[in-house]
């Protein structure tokens, strides 16, 4: 941050010598001594010449700065040596892969999970009905006796049924150890965006003030305005051009006649 | 509504297909196929086979609003009933959705029953 300070009270002072140049430069003009004012022309060129070297020389500097700010190592003898962005990919490829596999994972076990609920509702309405018909006296004793056989046999099942389910909700449990994991991984990064953010700043700051100072003006082209998908909005609920959620969705569509 | 229905869900994260198509069972719906961006789902949608386009927005290859396009733009495909479901959450965005010809817009994340009601009221439309 002071080197950008230091630049800019350079700058400054450029700025100030060209306007009190050119304000002698009027006046001489305006007097006629036409080779004072080409003298003061040449200084004028000699102080935008001097000011340049100096950028150039401080941004060359500065620029290696950031270079190893940007941990990246030019020199590194073999692929051993990653540069921060790669293992930053690296890193994002492997919460991909972790979130992934917790999210199979847990759909295995609730694909898994959901015919043991089924089936026990199944089997317990069966029973239900029967069960109606005994407390209604309505059963005859043979009958009763198949239901007591069913019955033994569905709650020894329902036991069984139950120790699966709660060992696939166990599973499920497990399964989300992988929010810890890639919490780490995406904090190392988020850090590592914000350094390299802050050498970005610095670089386009310090090319500014090069084409301040030789008067280059960049012809940008501006971004396509399609409509494109950007993924989720973060802060939503603060942001006036993204909706708060499906009822407002839902208002939208209604006011578009839907 | 006809429960046998052929449904296309296409996303490219094939969790949230499988979270769709669970969901779309639990509704009855158990006639679906997946497809993973507009380049594969077009050419499964053109053989005529399907009923119901259930599209994600943002993917890679072709996106949900250019598969759209595309399905109104084919005279077989244009009356297909075409369902969003997206993170993609910008007014623009669902309004740009809507002119081109979407049947019905659901913002991730979404519940069960947000999607059970819009595909209801899809459905109530055409049947009317």
């Amino acid at each position: 941050m002071r080197e950008v300070n230091k630049m800019s009270d350079t700058s400054l002072g450029f700025e100030e010598l060209l306007k009190k140049q050119a304000n002698e430069l009027k006046t001489l003009v305006d007097k006629g001594d036409m080779s004072g004012a080409l003298e003061l022309i040449g200084e004028m060129n000699q102080t935008r010449d001097k000011t340049l070297y100096i950028e150039v020389g401080r941004l060359t500097r500065s620029l290696h700065e950031s270079i190893r700010n940007f941990h990246i190592d030019g020199e590194g003898t073999a692929k051993a040596e990653l540069s921060a962005i790669e293992d930053a990919s690296d890193r994002l490829a492997y919460v991909v892969d972790m979130t992934n596999k917790a999210a199979n994972k847990t759909l295995d076990l609730v694909e898994a999970t959901m015919p043991f609920a089924s089936g026990i509702r199944h089997e317990a309405q069966e029973l239900k009905a029967d069960w109606t018909r005994l407390q209604r006296k309505e059963m005859k004793p043979e009958e009763f006796r198949v239901l007591t056989a069913t019955m033994g046999t569905f709650l020894a099942k329902l036991c069984e049924d139950a120790d699966t389910v709660y060992a696939n909700l166990s599973e499920i449990l497990l399964a989300q150890d992988f929010q810890d994991l890639t919490g780490q991984v995406i904090n190392r990064v988020t850090g590592l965006v914000k350094d390299v953010e802050v050498s970005l700043v610095n670089l386009v700051r310090m090319a500014g003030k090069v084409d301040k100072i030789t008067g280059t003006v960049h012809d940008i082209e501006q971004k396509q305005t399609g409509i494109e998908g950007e993924g989720p909005q973060m802060n939503a609920e603060k942001r006036e051009d993204v909706v708060a959620g499906q009822d407002d969705v839902d208002d939208l569509l209604s006011s578009l006649g839907f | 509504m006809n429960k046998d229905m052929k449904i296309l869900v296409v996303d490219d994260f094939s969790t949230m297909r499988r979270i769709i198509k669970n969901l779309l069972r639990d509704l009855g719906f158990s006639n679906t196929d997946e497809a993973d961006d507009g380049n594969t789902a077009l050419p499964m949608l053109q053989t005529g086979k399907y009923d119901f386009l259930v599209t994600d927005w943002n993917m890679p290859g072709m996106t949900g609003i250019e598969l759209l396009q595309h399905v109104r733009a084919d005279a077989n495909l244009k009356t297909l009933p075409v369902l969003m479901v997206t993170a993609e959450a910008k007014r623009d965005q669902i309004v740009a959705a809507a002119q081109a010809g979407v049947n019905g817009y659901v913002v991730k994340p979404f519940t069960a029953a947000v999607l059970k009601e819009k595909i209801e009221k899809i459905f109530e439309r055409i049947d009317s």
